[in-house]
């Protein structure tokens, strides 16, 4: 997997500098990309799913290291309660539930997906999900299944988000920019971060970054309400995609105040929102204990600021200053909070005063990074959001300073 | 791995981008599976490192004994002088049998890797040479360096092909600058490296002696006498301290194993597939008009076939038939190289020539019982796709490309109207790899599904029996199969393989038909040789020393890179 890493930084950089080539009959690059979108986009597509399946040879971290394994088992735990335990009882800590060993600590859309996931799994191969006995369960089948969700996943979801998040980032452009378009394809797809995380390490980001990407190629394309839905969705994946959240908002607040009939804009935002959130926690609305035991799980102040090898702010300083030790855990969540609305603050007023597209794509990637660096308990996938949306926005930028 | 060529500035950089995504892509492969072809080359490499020369081709300590060329086993020498300093184990003749330790396996990966430079190498020389557009230079290294015959025969089943066929590829860029006598060093040297290459020889021969050996009788001889001697000064190399040790006979005896017969369990689609089904055909033919026919006890399917004649009903085929044979099929060729020896034609000859695309997308599909794990599955897929797709652009846009007409626009199956000899597969390539597609799934799923079930309603004096097969196959289905099951196959298996490899025998053989009547009238290529490849196919593989299955579908593999990386070239040579 590191060969695999290093070596495909040369590669894209030595391939740039070949694309960037003018004269069109000069490699293969070009003669792939003067074609038709879904011609290149297959090409493109066929590698990245070459790459995908070669990473998902390797074992997933914690293999074959009891007790506790490693995400690959977080998430087969996962289908198997969601499989096994009626839908109230997923987040509950009961006899058949132990919270302790890997307990759903995501949204119920990641509670869905597990069990859609589990439900193919148990048809398969239904050791691998049975209550109990399947804990710490390994095996060549087992594996290959859990590797082929995390494939078609991303297959199904994050593909797609990114053709269309393609097509409306360049649409109206010229011709020209197709080899552009390819190479902003590849950048996306080949991106090493999301193919170790999902792939190789065993997560399922690519759903709510594909989710997050299409909302916001909907949001370019004027889309509004889908946009806002597919984000509310994302957000239902993993709690993490509301990183984004002060973007979105300002963006389309800032967007609808500027409409016609502004309350009636907002009004219908706000109706798609608390509608999506209502369908998807719908299982757990009918008491107030239920919605928040699932809430409870889903924010986890227990763990402390930040973990020993997340780069972001409060571990980077934590050389000079003992955070943890001088401050409660109660300071420090209003230090952290203060800090993370701080930095993104200037974005959601601009993007409030002026809804610009090129804005809010800025905004998008300055959100997000601001909760990497400030925010309480980052988890270190989450580099992964400002990641995503630098690759969708920088490169614009690369280009037109670069050549 | 190459210096940058001299003519353009772009090309430098060029074979080293396709050369880096698939170097990228081996690496990410090592901890797949790998057959026991792995254990082969490590026992060699224990072999040449803890034994004497002199005992090289006598030892017997582990099954897969050597039986290779000299200068393989050399090579394998060279590579054990690293691999003791890696892991000791690993050259130790008894306690490394079976050794897999995880140095062990990124030696071996890195050693097929590294060794692949030389195909780099010679893909990029090969095509330095000749006037080929850039783009056309870009599409033959990528299709050469991203073959999936390759990657998967060398870097999933685990061989040593790349730089074999590299210094393939290097003697015949040699060949096409015109200077001959390098060119037959390097195909000598390669002969000692592996003798399935044998199957150029009568060609490379041909050519040489008519083009090389020329200029009125005295200069033609002394050319003659002078090849000649660097041809025996290569074999005496290879072969001399064998023969110095007294070790030729064994040596001879283990790279023509004549006694394990013509076909193996996966039989290689060739053409004496068909030979067999014959004689199968008859002999139930004679069974029921009454005849008294002694079922052979030998089965094609048991992989060791013994001295016993597996046919029932014709006659056996010998060594000496099947040699015949391929000559008699290699003729028009021969012919051919006579009579015209150009140097730009030699690429041509060896290869036989001018296949639709979709041929090779066949041949590479042949390949795929080489990997029969679920977990590779997808990747053989994978693999394939991505090279049929990057071979459809490739010739769609090359040709296209001097029209302008169709330019930009994906050119789809159909016809399209210009005039200069577009790139087109017809309706029948079009079916023909639709039906590649109706194979595949009629393989994996419903062959046993139909079977299971016609058997279940007409055999019904035995329901326990095929339950129980019902039940396996729905186990199959659900891909609870564990490698160790497959390993036992039964006769549905067998069954299952046979009817595929011919199905696929039909379609190749069809497909090289009619493929040659289309493509033939676009370059004006030579039909009749089409036709037989399959029988060279046949034929050399009898002659092939171990019957496994890795040797003859590795021989259908490197036939095929043969003929991919040959058909660019030629294309161009009638174009340009």
């Amino acid at each position: 997997m590191e060969h695999g890493k290093k070596k495909r930084g040369p590669k894209i950089q030595t391939s740039t500098a070949v694309g960037s080539e003018s004269d069109p009959d000069a490699n293969i690059w070009s003669f792939i990309t003067s074609r038709s979108t879904s011609s290149w986009f297959l090409c493109i597509s066929l590698f990245a799913v070459l790459i995908r399946l070669a990473v998902a040879l390797h074992p997933y971290s914690g293999a074959h290291t009891p007790p506790m394994f490693g995400d690959y088992e977080a998430q087969r735990h996962w289908m198997e309660i969601t499989v096994n335990l009626p839908v109230k009882d997923w987040y509950r800590n009961s006899s058949v539930n132990d919270l302790g060993y890997w307990g759903l600590d995501y949204p119920p859309l990641t509670a869905y997906q597990s069990y859609f996931h589990g439900v193919l799994l148990k048809f398969f191969d239904p050791a691998s999900v049975s209550l109990f006995t399947s804990r710490g369960y390994e095996s060549y089948i087992g594996k290959l299944l859990m590797r082929w969700t995390v494939l078609m996943s991303d297959l199904m979801i994050f593909f797609p988000a990114v053709l269309y998040f393609i097509t409306v980032y360049y649409s109206g452009k010229t011709t020209g920019d197709r080899s552009n378009m390819a190479w902003h394809t590849l950048m996306i797809l080949l991106n090493p971060c999301i193919i170790l995380i999902d792939h190789g390490h065993f997560q399922y980001n690519c759903i709510s970054l594909g989710l997050t990407l299409a909302a916001v190629a909907a949001i370019l394309s004027d889309r509004d309400l889908v946009g806002s839905m597919l984000f509310c969705l994302a957000l239902n994946h993993k709690q993490m995609s509301a990183y984004y959240a002060p973007a979105f908002f300002g963006y389309l607040l800032g967007k609808s105040l500027r409409r016609k009939n502004p309350i009636l804009e907002v009004l219908k935002l706000g109706f798609v929102v608390l509608g999506t959130f209502a369908l998807v926690w719908w299982p757990y609305l009918h008491s107030m204990d239920a919605s928040l035991e699932v809430l409870s799980r889903l924010a986890p102040f227990e763990r402390g600021i930040y973990e020993d090898y997340v780069a972001n702010f409060w571990c980077a300083t934590s050389v000079v200053v003992k955070w943890k030790r001088l401050f409660s855990t109660q300071l420090l969540k209003l230090l952290s909070l203060t800090a993370t609305v701080s930095a993104c603050i200037p974005s959601m007023i601009q993007l409030m005063w002026s809804p610009t597209k090129r804005g809010f794509l800025q905004g998008l990637l300055n959100c997000s990074l601001s909760f990497y660096l400030f925010s309480f308990q980052v988890h270190e996938k989450s580099i992964l959001l400002p990641f995503c949306q630098q690759a969708s926005w920088l490169w614009k930028n690369h280009l037109s300073s670069g050549g | 791995m190459e210096k940058p060529p001299n003519s353009s500035h772009q090309i430098g950089g060029g074979i080293w981008w396709p050369a880096l995504v698939a170097t990228v892509v081996k690496l990410l492969l090592i901890p797949a599976y790998r057959s026991t072809d792995f254990e082969v080359h490590r026992n060699w490499l224990a072999i040449t490192h803890s034994l004497p020369l002199s005992r090289w081709y006598s030892d017997t300590t582990s099954q897969w004994t050597l039986d290779y060329p000299p200068f393989f086993a050399y090579f394998e020498k060279f590579l054990s002088f690293f691999a003791s300093r890696v892991d000791p184990t690993m050259t130790h003749l008894h306690h490394g049998l079976n050794y897999a330790s995880e140095r062990t396996i990124l030696f071996q990966r890195l050693s097929v890797t590294l060794s692949d430079s030389i195909l780099v190498y010679s893909a990029y020389r090969l095509t330095r040479n000749i006037n080929f557009s850039s783009f056309e230079r870009f599409l033959i290294w990528a299709l050469v360096i991203w073959s999936p015959g390759l990657f998967i025969v060398d870097h999933l089943h685990f061989q040593y092909n790349g730089f074999l066929l590299g210094m393939l590829l290097l003697s015949i860029s040699f060949l096409e600058e015109g200077k001959d006598l390098v060119g037959g060093f390097f195909f000598a040297v390669l002969l000692c490296f592996k003798h399935l290459f044998a199957v150029a020889a009568p060609v490379y021969f041909v050519y040489l002696f008519r083009h090389y050996c020329r200029g009125g009788l005295v200069k033609g001889f002394g050319r003659l006498v002078l090849i000649g001697s660097v041809v025996l000064v290569v074999f005496a190399a290879a072969y001399g301290p064998f023969l110095y040790y007294g070790q030729m006979q064994e040596v001879l005896r283990r790279m023509f194993p004549f006694g394990r017969g013509l076909c193996h369990a996966y039989w290689a689609p060739n053409f004496w597939v068909f030979y067999i089904m014959l004689d199968k055909f008859l002999a139930f033919l004679l069974v029921k008009l009454g005849f008294n026919i002694q079922a052979p006890k030998a089965s094609f399917t048991g992989g060791l076939v013994g001295d016993s004649s597996p046919f029932a009903v014709l006659p056996t085929v010998t060594p000496l038939i099947t040699f015949i044979t391929v000559l008699l099929a290699i003729s028009p060729c021969l012919v051919k190289a006579w009579r015209n020896p150009q140097p730009r034609m030699v690429s041509k000859w060896p290869f036989k020539i001018s296949f639709p695309p979709p041929r090779y997308t066949v041949s590479f599909y042949s390949l795929f019982p080489l990997l029969f794990e679920a977990q590779e599955y997808p990747i053989k897929v994978v693999l394939l796709l991505l090279h049929a797709v990057l071979m459809f652009f490739g010739f769609s846009s090359r040709f296209p490309a001097r029209s302008a007409t169709t330019a930009g626009a994906l050119v789809k199956g159909r016809d399209n109207t210009s005039e200069t000899p577009a790139f087109h597969i017809g309706w029948f390539g079009k079916s023909y790899l639709f039906g590649l597609l109706f194979v595949e799934i009629w393989g994996q799923f419903l062959h046993r599904m139909v079977l299971v079930c016609v058997a279940h309603f007409w055999v019904t004096s035995d329901n326990r029996k095929y339950e129980t097969t019902i039940r396996n196959w729905f186990c199959t289905l659900r891909l609870d199969v564990k490698q160790a099951e497959i390993q036992n196959y039964t006769m549905g298996d067998l069954v299952l393989a046979k009817l595929r490899a011919l199905l696929i025998s039909i379609l190749m053989g069809a497909g090289v038909f009619l493929g040659t009547r289309r493509g033939g009238a676009r370059v004006g290529s030579i039909p009749q040789h089409v036709k037989y490849e399959g029988v060279i196919h046949g034929s050399a593989s009898s002659a092939d020393y171990r019957g496994t299955i890795t040797r003859l579908l590795l021989h259908v593999a490197v036939r095929i890179d043969f003929c991919y990386v040959s058909v660019p070239v030629s294309e161009t040579a009638e174009l340009g």
